[in-house]
């Protein structure tokens, strides 16, 4: 009955009380953490804190009920442009502050949550590359759709917003970035927590079911079409809140932001990190916003030719991103998570650990679910965590 | 038993110091926040000096490097860094030579955003110098208004930068849209009386600011057909269809220069021959003959009518702008861009010799505000306490022969009319070295 080799924080906590204790911890240290930060980081914190709402709940999607989506980048610009016009709306009425914020977020929210409905209709009855395909048509038609509606969506010149400055309770303790860091953060906390509480609870566990093999769920009673509508609603609205977020920190939301290449490279952030795992799409989230200033910097100091540092700005990062998923996915299948809950094990001396007690991330990870989720009955092969082709 | 709760003491023991530990990391880094804000610059006596050194002056632009904008546009910064070497080379202005660092936001906002707020919080620029287009600027607008940084010379015709009300710190550097769009409308009238005049425009406000430039001219109902397209859709068959459907005879074209292309080669293949009337920013002869290639340029825009507001062809600008661009530019090709990316140049070092010895941020925009700025163009600088706009007239220009030059007609836009003028060029003087 040993299932821990060693001793883990908040013992005497199990269950929903224990995801919501280390969730408010960890969001208490990422707050704190914004003081360190010049507010160029604070934007981009801001910014990986926005992509990380919507990386776990890809994550969430393809690693536990098995379903791929190429799209959601469309997702979180529904949730943009619903934030950006219930903002303008607003504005126009007179109302402003937090309430305006928390109402345009809720927009935001809902009207993504109805796009992942309609499209988790149609994906409930297409899996594989069918799912993939669809789902891929939805983010190359998004600057389509606002062009031919250029009234409502302004075309490529997308949508300004009013911006929210700081309360003025807050004015001489923080600056704007790092307002907008701390809205990013506890928004994210707020939808993270709620997606590791759904991981580890029966739902989570039945899209497990689903993901493994459809026909057997449904012989225990599974209604696997239901939970795959539902796997993909929740995804949406976490790629909502993400794309209201991002709406919120840039003031504005247009369709040169959600591309192709940003919807590819949120599900890049997403194997990175090992698919299904919270933590992991903290970590990925961070690498997509970091490696590409990164490189842009690091080939800014390079003193390269004036022409051939022109060429490499704008495809350099693709380049590093295709090589570095390629690498990952040859030598770590299960992501850098993966990674993390091997290194452990090793360390613990413990030989590969019975189902229930080696999961893909463990309770020292970076993030309130990953530590959640080692209490869920998970599978240790970590093949599982990869089921996007069967 | 024992063991028990000895593995629960240390797992409190392990708690307890988890939270000691953020709580002081917590209270540490409140220690550094204060200083945060406070570089914004509140010290009203001495100014906002971000940028500035006793040696140099450092500001930064975003640019189209890559992307669908970028073989039209990316020769603008070259030039404009080629002529502030040129400048440095001379003694730079005040003794201080001027670092330009440029960004690539491959003409989409969202990544204008990120590259300006770098260039604003991480390398400290001065002011914003020439960031391109309409779309990609108006999204940094806004911050780059809270963060008090002068905004200068934005290389696109929109009206939107000339609103000092809102934006104080900002200043266009095109004539803009309505200016174009009104000059081309009364040409037309004035020498094609009789024709069908139509419209093709970008689906922003390009193309709105240069439709009511063109109503303004020809009347609310004085265009036969208007024609939108979207930049990210690279196929205009079907509003080229449109426009010949309609029976146009000149067609007005609010276009950046790749489109401008699209559309003549595309009614070209269609076996159409419409006259064509481009705005500046899509009417650079050389450039439109990279895009429709050696062969086909000549014949497909012979007669070809735009508007400028900047020297061509045989001028003294033109003629040291050329030297500069042997000398510091690798030689590159010689075009409209570079002749705007140099100008762009000439008038920041005229506002930056006027804002002192010791410029802040605030006297550089009182020196533009002054309007005691001439700058390099065919009328001077319309720059003043109430107009952020840089030039209210332009001059009409056709291409004759592979070669693009002005004609004898200019027209201003003042007060919501347009009316024929003569142009000012202004001389060049001091060698292009604004105060020498």
């Amino acid at each position: 009955m040993n299932r821990r080799l060693r001793p883990r924080l908040f013992p005497g906590l199990t269950g929903m009380p224990r995801v919501l204790t280390i969730a408010a911890l960890l969001t208490v240290l990422a707050l704190g953490g914004t003081f360190l930060l010049d507010p160029f980081r604070n934007f981009q914190l801001g910014t990986a804190a926005a992509y990380f709402c919507a990386v776990a709940g890809l994550s969430l999607l393809i690693g536990l009920s098995g379903q791929l989506s190429l799209g959601h980048a469309a997702l979180m610009a529904a949730g943009g442009y619903g934030y950006a016009l219930t903002s303008n709306a607003l504005t126009d009425a007179g109302v402003d502050g937090v309430l305006r914020f928390v109402v345009s977020l809720v927009a935001g929210v809902a009207i993504a949550c109805l796009l992942g409905l309609l499209l988790g209709l149609a994906a409930a009855r297409l899996h594989g590359p069918y799912l993939a395909g669809l789902t891929l048509a939805l983010v190359v038609a998004v600057p389509a759709i606002t062009s031919v509606w250029s009234g409502v969506f302004r075309g490529d010149q997308g949508l300004q917003t009013a911006y929210n400055p700081v309360p003025t309770a807050l004015e001489r303790l923080i600056a704007l970035e790092q307002w907008q860091a701390w809205v990013a953060i506890i928004v994210a906390s707020v939808v993270v927590t709620a997606l590791a509480l759904v991981r580890r609870g029966a739902l989570g566990l039945r899209m497990r079911a689903v993901r493994d093999d459809e026909t057997a769920a449904r012989l225990n009673g599974v209604p696997a079409r239901r939970v795959k509508v539902t796997a993909f609603t929740l995804s949406a609205a976490a790629a909502g809140a993400g794309g209201a977020v991002l709406c919120f920190i840039t003031q504005s939301v247009g369709p040169g932001g959600y591309t192709l290449a940003f919807s590819l490279l949120l599900v890049v952030a997403a194997v990175l990190g090992g698919l299904g795992s919270i933590g992991g799409a903290a970590i990925g989230s961070v690498v997509i916003v970091v490696l590409p200033w990164a490189l842009g910097a690091g080939a800014g100091a390079l003193d390269l030719p004036r022409e051939l540092e022109q060429r490499l700005s704008g495809n350099l990062s693709l380049l590093v991103f295709g090589a570095l998923l390629i690498v990952v996915m040859i030598l770590r299948p299960d992501g850098v998570a993966g990674l993390a809950g091997t290194l452990r094990r090793r360390r613990a001396g413990s030989v590969p650990a019975p189902a229930g007690s080696a999961s893909t991330a463990g309770p020292d990870s970076p993030l309130p679910s990953a530590a959640a989720a080692s209490d869920a009955p998970e599978s240790s092969d970590p093949s599982r965590t990869i089921p996007i082709e069967r | 038993m024992s063991q028990q709760s000895s593995t629960l003491r240390s797992a409190a023991r392990r708690t307890g110091g988890l939270i000691a530990a953020s709580v002081l990391a917590v209270s540490l880094a409140a220690c550094s926040t204060p200083s945060a804000p406070a570089a914004g610059g509140d010290d009203e006596a001495a100014g906002d000096s971000t940028g500035v050194t006793d040696t140099t002056v450092t500001v930064g632009t975003h640019t189209p490097l890559t992307g669908p904008a970028a073989a039209g546009y990316s020769s603008i910064s070259a030039a404009t860094n080629a002529y502030f070497d040129y400048l440095n080379d001379q003694g730079g202005v005040n003794g201080r030579t001027i670092e330009y660092i440029v960004k690539d936001d491959g003409y989409n906002p969202a990544n204008s955003q990120t590259v300006v707020r770098e260039l604003v919080q991480q390398d400290e620029v001065f002011a914003i110098l020439n960031g391109l287009g309409t779309a990609t600027h108006q999204s940094v607008l806004d911050f780059l208004d809270q963060n008090s940084v002068p905004d200068l010379f934005v290389a696109s015709g929109s009206t939107a930068w000339n609103q000092p009300e809102t934006y104080p710190n900002t200043f266009g550097f095109n004539a803009d849209y309505v200016v174009e769009g009104a000059a081309l409308g009364q040409y037309a009238a004035d020498e094609f009386p009789d024709a069908a005049v139509c419209m093709l425009g970008q689906d922003d406000d390009f193309g709105d600011e240069f439709l009511e430039g063109l109503e303004m001219a020809l009347g609310a109902d004085g265009l036969t057909e208007v024609q939108r397209y979207s930049v990210s859709n690279q196929d205009v068959t079907a509003q080229i269809g449109a426009l010949q459907a309609a029976g146009c005879d000149i067609v007005t074209l609010a276009t950046i220069n790749g489109f401008t292309a699209l559309a003549v080669g595309t009614a070209a293949q269609l076996g159409w021959f419409p006259q064509w009337f481009g705005s500046s920013s899509g009417a650079d002869y050389p450039t439109l003959v990279g895009y429709l290639g050696e062969d086909m340029a000549p014949k497909l825009l012979q007669g070809f009518t735009g508007t400028n507001y900047l020297p061509m062809a045989d001028d003294e600008w033109v003629e040291l702008f050329r030297e500069i661009n042997t000398e510091y530019n690798g030689d590159a090709p010689f075009d409209g861009n570079t002749i705007f990316g140099m100008s762009v140049g000439y008038v920041f070092a005229e506002a930056l010799a006027a804002a002192g010895e010791n410029p802040t941020r605030e006297a550089l925009i009182e020196a533009v505000r002054s309007g005691d700025l001439v700058g390099n163009g065919i009328l001077p600088l319309a720059f003043g306490p109430d107009s952020h706009a840089a030039y209210l007239g332009v001059g009409i220009t056709t291409v004759d022969q592979g070669v693009q030059d002005y004609i004898d007609a200019t027209y201003e836009v003042r007060d919501g009319s347009v009316t024929a003028v003569d142009p000012q060029p202004v001389p060049l003087s001091g060698a292009g070295v604004p105060g020498a």
